[in-house]
């Protein structure tokens, strides 16, 4: 028999970004609020003081801050035809672990989603007609418009602190700015970084090509900032460790920086650390869940905590994993393609060249996680998907952004891997290298997916969730469309040597390299129960006292880093929870 | 020889007569200020209001104990100090006083019984409060607080300074000023800063001066020495006001600021200070803590609002003074001396080579007056211990520094610490590597 908590009006899942934006928006209506982290508590110091958390192989190569495999982990495959197998060492995604999650840990690229992408489907067969879309491909329009998001991914923005410089101005296109991005009703709070000098040389390769480069949108002060809650953020100084780190330096955009000190001092809200939430409990009726049930590690045991609403804000493959083995949605069985939980699993599809300039310096070890210039020429709304072949789009970037010396030691190919052959060449080619990346798109298909495995449990005797993921020619028909583009241009800028990757035809998805920790769908939007597991405001179809959070929600990827649409989905939701689902709790679609 | 005996014998007499009278005659209390109607009521939260101005929680809360319990030690160069229990339990706090009880402590320093309170009470500021405000007050700590039994530690100070009733003749000369206030008349506003800090404020407790007798010399704004910096507990309390002040390069607004967050564009709350801000400060209406700092700026303030939201502050170019320094800093050459590159491996990420600091967040270090301060205790343990803002209503953050007693030994702290006190234009004695020893040994028996 589980210990039993008090009661409360609402426990949170996670005290991640969109656990903690759930946390202080609902604590302002008086709500008793408890939130639930899997992991520890973590705050600027001592937890990411300096220099300790600058220990690259502590936090960059033995991966500190991340997921314990041990504890959670789940099956991979590339089809239905190979045996899924744990995920023991992690490798192409890297899920957080403790207070603030993978806002702790993230590189601060902070996009909004192109109005295209939210209405995908729409888009292509309005343009290209049905035909174009592959028969596999699962592709569905987002319920919910970037009109009616636009006000939240502007408040998103300003909580989170992000630099940068509007390009589309409440429709005045701006120079200098992302001129096909949507529309913005505000600039950025704060302005652009600087540029480095690989990021100014992309620049001016780009404009002499005619391509429209602008900053990247930064999670990553540029200046002193107060954000609406009065959270603060420092001026970053390019120590150049963000991407598995936390920010020493209150520079980087997370819940300790801009949310979780406020959210602290409201005293209708608490939260508990080492609490990993096994299942969310249901009432008789099916209809509604009754709280969730969740394992204290300290005391060992198994704890109940009644809630009236329950909100699902971990990561998206916890939420889907949640949501599986508490009969949340019916399970996605994609030989007859019923079913909704773990549908559309998404990923990204990235690329990239490198090149070396004997003659350029580029000081790697200078820069911040969302540093560079990018351009947006070949977004999704940029290409003529009829004429191409493929559904899909990319932004590039470059700009270094990881500058940390055992990882970030890119050598031409050929150069030995160690001894005094990798000496010389480390000698003369450190500093000598720059990049672009092509960040794209990864679309919904019908036997990419995620469902309970039948092999492996956890140790709390959960099935393990499994991944069925592989790439498909669409995407890897975008991604060589990339290459195509890419290549003229680094041959303009003359490098000395120019080593170029992107996945081409015939490539298999390979889970051990990382690649980004961005995995989307599988409790997806929908404007029908049939269709997905959560409705426009994010509420689970079938227990109207769910709401879900994060990357989850994504009918299918879009070519951008998803932070920003989630945080906006998050706020979204919210704002829906306050001013609709608090006075007459029901289903809201 | 027998006459002067006898009149040397009447002498003795006359003086022990006068010595008991001393003693055991009670203490006239003061009168009220004001006569109030015997049914007069405060407004809603006045009461509470005039317990936050006053900042009462800060020594009459123990530490992890309830609020206004008492039991605090208050450290003082006689000894230590016990706060008392000042909510309204009957047997253990003040649920027994009357209203005159109430006021001979406030204003004479005296408890129920005519003994003295020790001055660590700032009876001295409290005199200036007006009754309204003792009143209101009054029928807080009596009807807003839950009764706490908790009986206090009795403070017992060595000899002679266990004779409270030496503090009568203390409180002939502290005390010779009137109950009551006298503003100055510069404007509306000032006059409210002014009422604010001489009374409940209680900011000449630590930033003015005290006189060879522990009194505070400068207790209202007519006194030439009024808050022009004292020291308390071995840090420096900052000159506030005059030609002196150490907040003359602050606007009315960040005054404000700061008072009202721990932090504004130039600086952050430390020690004390930082106290103030959590328990008091914080707590405040925009208008008073701009009227304070109006006050102690002698201009009225030109913005109704503290610490708006929404910012983005760039932080500041290097100035004439800092010039230099940020030029050697940046040049970074391998050669430069220990301190400067102590300078740029620690601390230049967020104080900046301009020693300027980031608006709101990082201190700048220039003239900042912990840094060049003769108290040199504070600037180490800082670097050593770190230092953290409490969070507050409108700056919810607990803005944390770091320490790093793991990470400089004392020779290298020292280094730092003089490189620090004679760049940007900062120009302060030199300290040794022994002046860090001492804190660090301090704070390890703490």
């Amino acid at each position: 028999m589980a210990r039993q908590e008090k009661k409360k009006d609402v426990v949170i899942v996670g005290l991640g970004w969109t656990g903690a934006i759930a946390g202080i928006e609902l604590a302002q209506d008086g709500l008793e609020i408890v939130a639930l982290e899997r992991g520890p508590d973590q705050s600027t110091v001592p937890n990411f003081k300096y220099p300790n958390q600058i220990d690259e192989l502590k936090y960059g190569v033995r991966l500190k801050m991340m997921q314990k495999l041990s504890q959670q982990t789940v099956t991979v495959r590339r089809n239905e035809d190979e045996t899924a197998r744990p995920y023991r060492k992690l490798g192409s995604f890297l899920p957080g672990n403790g207070v603030g999650g993978a806002g702790t840990h993230w590189n601060g690229l902070n996009w909004r989603p192109m109005p295209e992408e939210l209405k995908l489907k729409s888009y292509v067969i309005e343009n290209w007609g049905e035909d174009i879309i592959a028969e596999d491909m699962t592709i569905g329009d987002y319920p919910v418009s970037y009109d009616e998001l636009e006000p939240y991914f502007t408040q998103f923005e300003k909580v989170a602190g992000i630099s940068g410089y509007a390009g589309n101005l409440n429709g005045e296109i701006r120079e200098g700015g992302n001129p096909f991005e949507g529309w913005r009703s505000e600039d950025f709070p704060m302005p652009p970084l600087p540029r480095t000098w690989d990021s100014q040389k992309f620049h001016d390769a780009c404009i002499a090509s005619g391509y429209h480069p602008f900053p990247a949108p930064a999670g990553i002060a540029s200046t002193a900032y107060v954000n609406p809650y009065g959270m603060q953020m420092g001026p970053c100084n390019f120590c150049g460790f963000c991407e598995r780190y936390g920010c020493y330096q209150y520079s980087k955009s997370s819940p300790q920086t801009t949310i979780l000190d406020a959210l602290k001092r409201k005293p209708n809200f608490s939260y508990r650390t080492h609490c990993e939430v096994l299942r969310v409990e249901m009432a008789e009726d099916g209809k509604t869940a009754t709280g969730v049930t969740y394992f204290d590690e300290e005391a060992q045991e198994e704890v109940f905590q009644p809630a009236d609403l329950v909100i699902l804000s971990s990561y998206q493959l916890n939420n889907v994993h949640l949501m599986l083995v508490s009969g949340i949605g019916e399970p996605y069985d994609p030989a007859t393609g019923k079913g909704v939980t773990g549908k559309n699993y998404a990923y990204q599809m990235n690329g990239g060249i490198s090149m070396f300039f004997e003659d350029d310096n580029f000081n790697p070890f200078v820069g911040h996680g969302a540093n560079g210039t990018c351009i947006d020429d070949f977004a999704i709304n940029q290409i003529d998907f009829g004429e191409e072949g493929f559904i899909g789009g990319a932004y590039w970037r470059s700009g270094t952004f990881n500058g940390q010396p055992i990882r970030n030691m890119p050598l031409p190919k050929g150069t030995p891997a160690w001894g005094a052959g990798w000496k010389e060449g480390i000698g003369r080619w450190y500093g000598h290298a720059m990049s672009i990346g092509s960040h794209g798109s990864n679309l919904a298909y019908a036997n990419n997916y995620l469902d309970l495995d039948p092999n492996y449990t956890d140790r709390h005797g959960r099935p393990l969730m499994r991944m069925t993921f592989d790439w498909h020619d669409n995407d890897l028909r975008m991604n060589q469309f990339m290459k195509s583009k890419m290549e003229p241009l680094a041959k303009s800028m003359n490098p000395d040597i120019m080593q170029v990757g992107f996945k081409g035809p015939g490539a298999h998805y390979d889970v051990r390299p990382y690649q980004t920790t961005h995995n989307t769908g599988g409790h997806i939007m929908s404007e029908t129960p049939q269709e997905g597991v959560v409705n426009r405001y994010c509420q689970a179809w079938d227990k109207h006292n769910v709401f879900v959070m994060g990357a989850g929600n994504f009918v299918q990827n879009t070519q951008y880093n998803p932070t920003g649409l989630l945080g906006g989905l998050a706020y979204w939701t919210v704002q829906a929870i306050r001013t609709q689902y608090l006075p007459n709790p029901r289903p809201l679609v | 020889m027998k006459t002067f005996l006898r009149i040397l014998a009447g002498l003795v007499v006359v003086g022990v007569i006068a010595l008991l009278a001393f003693v055991f005659v009670p203490v006239k209390r003061s009168a009220p200020t004001q006569n109030l109607a015997a049914d007069w009521q405060p407004e809603e939260g006045q009461g509470q209001y005039v317990m936050y101005a006053g900042d009462c929680v800060a020594c009459h809360t123990a530490e992890g104990g309830e609020p206004l319990a008492g039991g605090r030690p208050i450290e003082s160069p006689m000894g230590t100090i016990w706060s008392t229990n000042i909510t309204p339990d009957p047997k253990t706090g003040i649920g027994g006083w009357s209203l005159d009880d109430f006021r001979a402590a406030m204003v004479d320093g005296l408890m129920p019984d005519g003994t003295h309170l020790y001055p660590a009470m700032p009876y001295e500021n409290f005199r200036f409060m007006s009754e309204a405000d003792i009143r209101a007050l009054y029928d807080y700590l009596m009807n807003g607080v839950e009764p706490v039994e908790n009986r206090v530690q009795a403070t017992q100070l060595a000899f002679p300074f266990n004779q409270r009733w030496g503090l009568r003749a203390w409180n002939w000369m502290a005390l010779s000023h009137e109950a009551g206030f006298k503003p100055l008349g510069a404007s509306e506003m000032q006059d409210r800063g002014q009422y604010l800090v001489e009374g409940a404020g209680h900011c000449a407790a630590c930033h003015s001066p005290r006189n060879e007798l522990m009194m505070q010399d400068g207790v209202t704004a007519s006194q030439k020495t009024f808050l022009a910096g004292g020291v308390i507990d071995g840090w420096e309390a900052p000159a506030l006001y005059g030609p002196n002040s150490t907040i003359a390069g602050w606007s009315v607004e960040e005054t404000a600021n700061y008072l009202a967050t721990g932090r504004n564009a130039h600086s952050a709350a430390n020690g004390e200070m930082a106290l103030v801000v959590e328990h008091s400060l914080q707590h405040l209406t925009d208008a008073d803590n701009l009227a304070i700092a109006a006050f102690l700026k002698g201009k009225d303030a030109e913005t109704t609002e503290v610490a708006g939201v929404m910012k983005a502050m760039p932080q500041p170019e290097a100035d004439a003074a800092g010039e230099e320094t940020a030029a050697m800093l940046t040049e970074a050459s391998p050669d430069m001396p220990l301190g400067p590159r102590l300078y740029l491996d620690n601390c230049s990420g967020c104080h900046f080579v301009t020693g300027k600091g980031a608006p709101e967040i990082f201190p700048e270090l220039e003239n900042n007056p912990m840094v060049v301060s003769a108290e040199v205790g504070p600037l180490i343990s800082v670097i050593l211990n770190g230092a953290e803002v409490p969070s507050t209503e409108k700056r919810p953050m607990k803005l944390v520094m770091q320490g790093y007693a793991e990470r400089l030994d004392d020779a290298e702290v020292a280094e730092l610490v003089n490189f620090l006190r004679s760049s940007w234009g900062n120009d302060a004695a030199a300290i040794s590597a022994e002046d860090v020893a001492k804190v660090r040994a301090a704070q390890s028996t703490h």
